[in-house]
């Protein structure tokens, strides 16, 4: 900085970066097994102290029973993961089942996820260039949320039959990603556009001034002003993705994947509790990977995620 | 359009653009219409000529339209009645042909890029190939005096230093105009008397005339060679004084304790409040 001829103001040289961060991400991991394990003992205490058949005010049950039925032990469910899945010769253990089940889950969210993020930053790219298309577009964006899934997976189901053309035919999965991508969409289309009109009044006016048109302001300046809007957007969206996918596997029926599991499960609660909750752990191992996924998309685009210190 | 060559000055039309004013705005009126159609009259009969290589600041009290006006120059707005001709072209086409470069009061930098990666924007928009880019930019962050900075990211400057990145990239693609709306407004007094003889020596060295819009006295005069002093409600322009304190060259750290600097620093405030200057520093009575 002796060399700069007007160093007016304090050189400060690049700060290093996240160099004392090492020992808060060691207490984030604690923290984060902490609260598992907490919940763990709540649920054991409580399985140890609580009345048998739940606390009843009047006809109301406001805790739930305790008995292995209703609450098994933590230790029977982890211990169920590694039994058989039933008594049969086809019998494989009940984690390899369950991990084949997340991982056609998984796939099948990951193509509505895809699919929904895709819809979404189209619709909030046109939004953002239309404000017609905004007043006219949104309102639906957001209305097309109140429908519920369950009316909408038979509708899907039975469009998606009629299509064909060609050695093209749809289905099952398909549905269920379309389903997918309807919840998944929604965050995605609203997140954008906040972060397309993220821009200050005077990035625009200097693109302006360059004399470039809409769509190299979008590339240069909008998109790239969007990443700290569209991250959290895409999370939502990958969380919104997996449980459609799951709902969506009941309501249409299709085999292969943890909400079918979750119900074929259930339906043999009564003779082996623990059983139930294997997929379940399934689905939360799916949601896991998803939004370690975009942890990772964070990370890759980290560089958008600077702020301006204002002047 | 965008097709351009950075190079612009060389690249246009020389023989017609020589002889037009820099900056040329006549009977200009610019009137808002706000909600319930009140209107607000911003600028009124406003008639102003820049000559080539001048450095013409524009002062005035807040909402005497003096950043409306350059915004009308850049052609950020345009004037409810009147012309504004920029080298001989409308503002459009002078914006489009990247006749000009603008600073603004915030630096304004994209905090995703790094210090050249900012000076190189307009380069890049404009379709010039990566090595001339980088030989610009690191020709001009040796001009602010940010080398040892070229690939440090803008949260990691202080604001004068974005400031200066963001003069830079206002010169990347060598314009013949620079606007420039209070860039050292939001810096400390010492920040910004340093950032003021850089830019004499800047503006000497590229030979740009400037429109510089200020609300500092001492500012204006020190760095101009004509004044414009504005009136507010609504934005007249009261006067125009012409300052003679030399070349870049002469114009050192040493003028702003000048008598001649002082008489024109309490001229201005003289017309600012169009009153009898209250005397500092025993200025001469006249």
């Amino acid at each position: 900085m002796t060399a700069a001829p007007g160093s007016s103001t304090r050189a400060r040289p690049p700060r290093p970066k996240d160099a004392p961060r090492g020992n808060a991400a060691v207490k984030r991991v604690a923290f984060g097994v902490g609260g598992v394990l907490l919940l763990v003992a709540l649920w054991e205490l409580y399985k140890a102290v609580g009345p048998a058949e739940g606390v009843v005010v009047g006809d109301l049950t406001i805790l739930p029973r305790t008995t292995d039925l209703a609450m098994p032990h933590v230790w029977d469910m982890i211990t169920r993961l590694f039994g058989e899945t039933g008594s049969g010769r086809n019998a494989v253990p009940v984690w390899s089942a369950v991990l084949e089940a997340s991982a056609f889950t998984l796939g099948v969210a990951a193509v509505g996820w895809v699919v929904g993020v895709v819809v979404g930053m189209l619709l909030a790219v046109l939004m953002q260039r239309f404000r017609t298309a905004e007043s006219a577009v949104l309102p639906w964006i957001i209305l097309s949320q109140t429908v519920p899934l369950i009316a909408i997976a038979p509708l899907v189901r039975r469009w998606g039959s009629q299509l064909e053309f060609g050695d093209f035919t749809w289905e099952n999965w398909m549905s269920v990603a379309v389903i997918a991508s309807y919840l998944a969409f929604f965050p995605v289309s609203i997140g954008a556009l906040r972060g397309l009109n993220s821009p200050d009044a005077i990035h625009v006016e200097l693109f302006r001034s360059y004399g470039v048109g809409w769509w190299k302001t979008l590339f240069k300046l909008r998109l790239p002003a969007s990443v700290p809007y569209l991250l959290p957007a895409l999370r939502l969206a990958a969380a919104n993705a997996v449980i459609g996918t799951v709902v969506a596997e009941v309501s249409i029926g299709l085999r292969g994947g943890i909400g079918r599991m979750i119900i074929e499960y259930a339906q043999q609660a009564s003779g082996d509790p623990a059983k139930t909750w294997a997929p379940i752990f399934g689905a939360i191992a799916v949601g896991l990977v998803a939004a370690g996924f975009i942890a990772l998309l964070g990370v890759l685009l980290r560089r958008y995620r600077r702020g301006e210190v204002p002047a | 359009m965008s097709d351009a060559p950075a190079a612009s000055a060389a690249a246009s039309p020389a023989s017609a653009a020589v002889a037009s004013a820099a900056v040329e705005v006549v009977g200009v009126d610019k009137i808002f219409t706000g909600k319930k159609k009140a209107t607000v009259t911003a600028l009124e009969n406003i008639d102003l000529t820049v000559a080539p290589g001048e450095f013409v600041s524009l002062i005035g009290p807040s909402g005497c339209g003096k950043s409306t006006l350059l915004r009308l120059i850049a052609d950020l707005d345009a004037p409810t009645a009147g012309t504004v001709t920029v080298f001989g072209k409308t503002a459009r086409q002078a914006r489009i042909d990247q006749e000009y470069g603008i600073a603004f009061q915030q630096a304004g930098l994209l905090p995703w890029r790094t210090v050249s990666g900012n000076i190189e924007l307009p380069l890049e928009l404009h379709g010039v190939a990566g090595a001339a880019r980088k030989a610009r930019s690191a020709e001009l962050l040796a001009l602010v005096g940010l080398s040892d900075f070229a690939e440090s990211y803008p949260d990691q400057l202080s604001g004068g230093m974005q400031q200066r990145v963001a003069i830079a990239r206002s010169l990347a693609e060598s314009p013949r105009l620079l606007l420039m709306d209070e860039p050292f407004g939001a810096l400390d007094e010492m920040t910004r008397e340093r950032m003021q003889t850089e830019l004499v020596r800047i503006t000497a060295e590229t030979g740009a005339a400037v429109v510089f819009v200020t609300h500092s006295i001492p500012e204006a005069v020190y760095l101009s060679n004509r004044v414009v002093v504005m009136s507010p409600r609504p934005g007249r322009i009261r006067d125009i004084l012409t300052v003679s304190l030399g070349s870049a060259a002469e114009r050192t750290e040493q003028l702003r304790e000048n008598e001649a600097f002082f008489e024109n620093v309490s001229r201005v405030r003289e017309l600012l409040h169009g009153e009898a200057p209250v005397g500092i520093r025993g200025v001469e009575t006249r």
